[in-house]
């Protein structure tokens, strides 16, 4: 076995059994970089010499029998993480070379349970997309082809295409992510691999790039569910720094995998069934519903009526707060600044925000600026919220007849890089099973279940009550041992 | 008699109403850990959040909720169990998130009222709207650079409350009072220090005017006025501006004006935020600002006794409403007089510390804080002037060697010999010297002249130096006198 | 809810993002065409409805911190990154009151 086909969990074990070194495991890792980023383009920026540093003192801990919980694991981290003493751009211009002087408080942690980063992963900018294709950077590539159009570029998803490429083609053990309205689910889903955007406040959002507030959520993507339990245990836990992180001890999720789902409840919203659902989508679903009952779950219908509002709900409130967070990014204290021989402040401010800013960005901005303007305040965002706690109240009528809930992670399989997008609200529609786990604050996990015709990945999601990730990973691990899920991208290190 | 302004097309009313910032006293900020005291170097007490850098979040500070908790009950206020953060989204170089974190919807204290005294002895109610937390903006300096400002991030996030008056106020001396109070009670309660030279307490001043009878008209905000006087002054000049324009048939735009110290008039500010649209949202980083009812009733049980109600007390103690005004002035100084008061006759410790005391104080350049003389020594003093050791001559004598060095005036006493004679033998052996050396005026008093009285007790003094008691030498020289005749 | 120009003008003024006339138009369409699509929202029964505080799922007040001075004291890795740094201020066109 190479150094790049170990999961996380293989690896810890390999690690403790000296059957590989970090060094090891991590030169492996930054050789496939070398080998595929250019192509995938997944890494922004590659930290080869500290990560080798980094794998030097894992090992150095190892074998002094002071290994911690991730010693020596390489992974990627979505450059929307600030990072001490390493760049990070939120794959904007805006932010230019803006070097962090703090660690964000999820990335510190995975650093102190002895994890070595390799760099920071591309993503949409500013978490914006879900493709990957806004990038200041680039686009990402999927490193999964059509069996019957290879040449065909596909999206990873997005925003966090970069972490799920590189965790796809190997080229990262796992990698952070963050999920606003499906960020995380949806490029897993597009990649074949496992992610989950835990319960609002199990995460710190401190030193995380804010793009909306009161949404985003810190979360892994891995090669198995295991793996992402693995991971959230070292990412998650209470910061006082955060006024919205949740002062809950972190259970060991990696235990949860293990349990039987006998005697749980599924809950299947009949609203999910989208007209026009692809045939092979609800095929799967149906698949992953039979594979739960199999293994002695009970399968309930439920209703969550307000569910086809919560697109257009997400759209007035991701991009309001998004307005806000965004007008930091000004050209005076860090990042791109942009001036004439004449310019006063006002023109500082203008020609910096529309030189370092992209289209997708700008529309956002654009959007939520209008939307709070005076005299809109009570019928978009108001009412916004208004909808929203109706969302979020369907869940709580539902968590009184079932335990977890499973639906389609996306609406459809990675799409080609060139589909026109004449339209921002088709491109809006991929986030359409998976934004009402970010407007009620629920965890939501996707996992590979299937392949289309194509042989494309297939995922399925599974939404949970607040802070009861260990029911989501448990239902997630069972359909993903029923699911036996092999299939390997045509690009891998 | 109300205020009225004499324009050429009638008589004009003044209403206004004041905006005052309040920096509340803390030692950190109020969304930070960084400091907040006045005077440190450039951008040295600036957290990252502060600055606005990426992925910075606010974390309140438990003892700004309380300073604001005891301002409202200062203000006789209701205060908010619930209440919440708003951004307050606009763009400047001072504001590095692009947004203030303020309380728009929901502030934490609601209506009050507070009482003002006037000059012509009339008390007024000027009621409170509310008073809200929210963080101060940094600095910038437009003078260091002929092409560029400069940015100081220190004073970025501090916390102020924000004190938003009815607009109850009719005249300049009006909003001065009301300014007065305002700081009056906040250095009473210790959470605001009112250093308005240091700008931890400023002024928006919102002025209109109005023929009697008349709705009110349009307003203009005078912002940032930085002293009680310049307040009276923006007052009235920002009113009669107003009614030139009214009078010259124009209308008064709604606008954001700076008072021009120097000149006395209030002028436009340029390219301040234009529609003034500032989107207001809840701040989605910050949950409900939530506290139980008997939170606030310790808060209140703790907090020292306010201006208003000390005042009170004074006068049922004998003191007169004006000795009793300027003793509570200050926390400090009625701290002082208390001391000195502790125990002995409030009125005459109130002579002393008003009369004696103000005036050295004033005399050295000193503060209350920095008291050349302790209270304990002072009001010793007025013991030795109870029991007849000293008179009141001799006790300001004393007073002034005490000034020098703060000792204990009876070891004054001692050293110099200064107590009062109240032999007497030597009393009336000294005024029988004095008779026998005047005798023409003995008899000029005897033919009528009442005032030479005067004369005899002076010349006795000074035989004695000073040191005759008044009262018995004033006896002794009527005695031997008689009464004059005609 | 459909913008005109001027209001695109004026929403890009509050935004602080300078746009060429040539960007308007497109942005326009962009904008009344995801904004068309927002207005579904109007046709949900939202009354006596509590509008959602935040993000938490569970309903959570604000937690206080100690008042004690933890931070700044870092004047150096403030203005490290500042694109036009004088001394120890931030730089920036000259404003005007």
């Amino acid at each position: 076995m190479q150094g790049t086909d170990f999961t996380i969990a293989e690896g810890l074990r390999a690690l403790d059994r000296r059957e590989i070194s970090a060094v090891e495991l991590t030169e492996a890792h930054l050789a496939g970089i070398a080998a595929l980023n250019p192509r995938l383009n997944a890494y922004i920026t590659v930290a080869a010499e500290s990560a080798m540093e980094a794998a030097r003192a894992s090992d150095a801990r190892r074998a002094k029998g002071e290994g911690a919980a991730l010693d020596g694991i390489p992974l990627g981290i979505k450059d929307l993480f600030c990072t001490e003493g390493l760049r990070t751009t939120a794959g904007s211009k805006i932010l230019g070379n803006f070097v962090p002087p703090y660690e964000s408080t999820v990335s510190a942690q995975l650093k102190r349970d002895g994890a070595v980063f390799l760099g920071k992963l591309n993503l949409d900018e500013f978490a914006m997309g879900s493709s990957n294709t806004t990038s200041a950077f680039g686009p990402v590539e999927n490193p999964w082809s059509r069996a019957n159009d290879p040449e065909k570029r596909l999206v990873p998803g997005g925003s966090s295409g970069g972490s799920a490429a590189a965790v796809a083609a190997r080229i990262a053990m796992g990698a952070t992510a963050t999920d606003t309205g499906g960020s995380i689910r949806q490029p897993a889903a597009f990649c074949g691999i496992a992610g989950i955007k835990p319960t609002y406040g199990r995460c710190s959002r401190w030193g995380i790039v804010a793009f909306a507030s009161s949404l985003d959520q810190a979360g892994p993507v891995a090669r198995s569910v295991e793996d992402c339990a693995i991971l959230l245990r070292s990412m998650a836990g209470f910061d006082p720094k955060d006024s919205t992180s949740a002062n809950l001890p972190v259970p060991d999720f990696a235990a949860a995998c293990t349990r039987s789902v006998r005697g749980l409840r599924i809950g299947v919203p009949a609203e999910y069934t989208l007209p026009g659902l692809a045939p092979e989508i609800d095929a799967l679903w149906q698949q992953g519903l039979a594979w739960l009952r199999d293994a002695g779950a009970e399968i309930v219908p439920i209703s969550l009526p307000h569910t086809k509002y919560a697109l257009p709900t997400y759209y007035v409130v991701a991009p309001a707060e998004a307005s806000s967070n965004l007008a930091r990014y000004d050209g005076v204290r860090y990042g791109l600044r942009v001036t004439e021989r004449e310019s006063d402040l006002r023109d500082l401010y203008e020609r910096t925000r529309a030189a370092g800013f992209g289209a997708e960005v700008k529309r956002r901005i654009m959007i939520g600026t209008y939307v709070l303007s005076a005299g809109y305040y009570d019928a978009y965002y108001l009412k916004a919220q208004k909808v929203r706690a109706l969302i979020r109240r369907d869940f709580e009528q539902a968590w009184e007849k079932v335990d977890a809930i499973v639906t389609p992670a996306t609406p459809s399989a990675a799409f080609p890089m060139d589909e026109k997008q004449d339209d921002p609200v088709t491109m809006y529609l991929n986030d359409v099973f998976t934004v009402t786990a970010n407007l009620a604050g629920l965890p939501g996990l996707a996992v590979p279940a299937g392949l289309d015709a194509q042989g494309l990945p297939l995922g399925l999601q599974v939404i949970g009550r607040p802070f009861d990730e260990e029911t989501v990973f448990a239902v997630g691990a069972a359909i993903e041992r029923a699911a036996t899920f092999t299939a390997k991208p045509q690009v891998m290190a | 008699m109300s205020y009225t302004l004499e324009g050429s097309t009638g008589t004009w009313e003044v209403v206004c109403g004041l905006e005052i910032h309040a920096q509340v006293s803390s030692q950190s900020k109020l969304f930070s850990g960084a400091a907040t005291t006045f005077g440190a170097s450039p951008n040295s007490q600036v957290s990252f959040v502060d600055a606005g850098f990426p992925g910075m979040l606010p974390v309140i500070n438990a003892e700004c909720i309380a300073q604001a908790v005891r301002t409202g009950l200062g203000l006789n206020a209701q205060i908010n169990l619930w209440s919440r953060f708003d951004r307050k989204n606009y763009f400047y170089a001072d504001l590095p998130q692009g947004y203030q974190i303020s309380q728009f919807a929901h502030p934490i204290v609601g209506t009050g009222v507070v009482e003002i005294a006037l000059a012509d002895g009339t008390v007024k109610k000027i009621g409170i709207t509310r008073l809200h937390l929210e963080q101060d903006a940094g600095k910038s300096q437009h003078d260091q650079h002929a092409s560029k400002s400069f940015i100081d991030l220190n004073r970025s996030g501090v916390a102020l409350m924000e004190i938003v008056s009815e607009p109850d106020i009719r005249s300049p001396e009006e909003a001065g009072a009301y300014l007065a109070k305002i700081r009056q009670i906040t250095r009473y309660l210790g959470t605001c220090d009112g250093n308005m030279d240091e700008g931890s307490m400023r002024a928006d001043v919102n002025v209109s005017v109005r023929k009697a009878g008349e709705e009110f008209r349009t307003r203009c905000e005078v912002k940032n006025v930085n002293s009680v006087r310049f307040v009276m002054q923006a007052v009235e000049a920002e009113a009669r501006r107003q009614i030139e324009v009214w009078e010259a048939g124009g209308t008064v735009e709604q606008e954001t004006r700076l008072f021009d110290t120097a000149r006395g008039v209030t002028r436009s500010m340029r390219s301040k935020e234009d529609a003034h649209d500032y989107r207001y949202f809840p701040d989605p980083d910050l949950p409900p600002l939530v506290f139980e009812q008997s939170w606030v009733d310790e808060l209140k049980a703790s907090l020292p006794e306010l201006p208003d109600a000390r005042r009170a007390r004074y006068v049922a103690l004998g003191l007169s409403p004006y000795d009793a005004h300027v003793l509570t002035i200050e926390k400090e100084t009625a701290a002082f007089f208390e001391i000195v008061a502790q125990d002995r006759d409030a009125k005459l410790a109130a002579n002393w510390v008003t009369g004696e005391y103000f005036a050295a104080l004033n005399r050295l350049k000193r503060e209350v804080s920095d008291s050349p003389v302790s209270a304990a020594n002072l009001g010793a003093l007025l013991d030795l002037i109870s029991d007849n050791t000293l008179s009141g001559k001799l006790a300001k004598e004393v007073f002034e060697a005490m000034l020098e060095a703060d000792e204990p005036p009876a070891s004054i006493v001692e050293k110099r010999g200064l107590r009062q004679v109240t032999d007497m033998g030597a009393i009336e052996a000294a005024v029988d010297a004095v008779l026998a050396a005047n005798a023409d005026k003995v008899a000029q008093y005897h033919a009528g002249k009442a005032t030479l009285f005067g004369f005899f007790v002076g010349q006795t003094m000074k035989a004695m130096a000073g040191k005759g008691n008044p009262a018995l030498v004033n006896e002794v020289i009527k005695r031997k006198l008689g009464a004059p005749s005609g | 809810m459909s913008l005109d120009a001027a209001t695109v003008r004026r929403v890009a003024n509050l935004a602080r993002l300078r746009l060429d006339d040539a960007e308007v138009p497109k942005l326009q369409a962009e904008i009344n065409g995801i904004l068309g699509w927002i207005e579904q929202l109007q046709a949900v029964d939202t009354e006596g409805v509590e509008p959602m505080a935040g993000g938490s799922p569970n309903p959570v007040a604000l937690p206080w911190r100690a008042d004690a001075v933890t931070d700044g004291g870092q004047a150096e890795a403030v203005l490290r990154n500042a694109p036009d740094r004088e001394g120890e201020y931030f730089g920036v066109p000259k404003v005007v009151e």
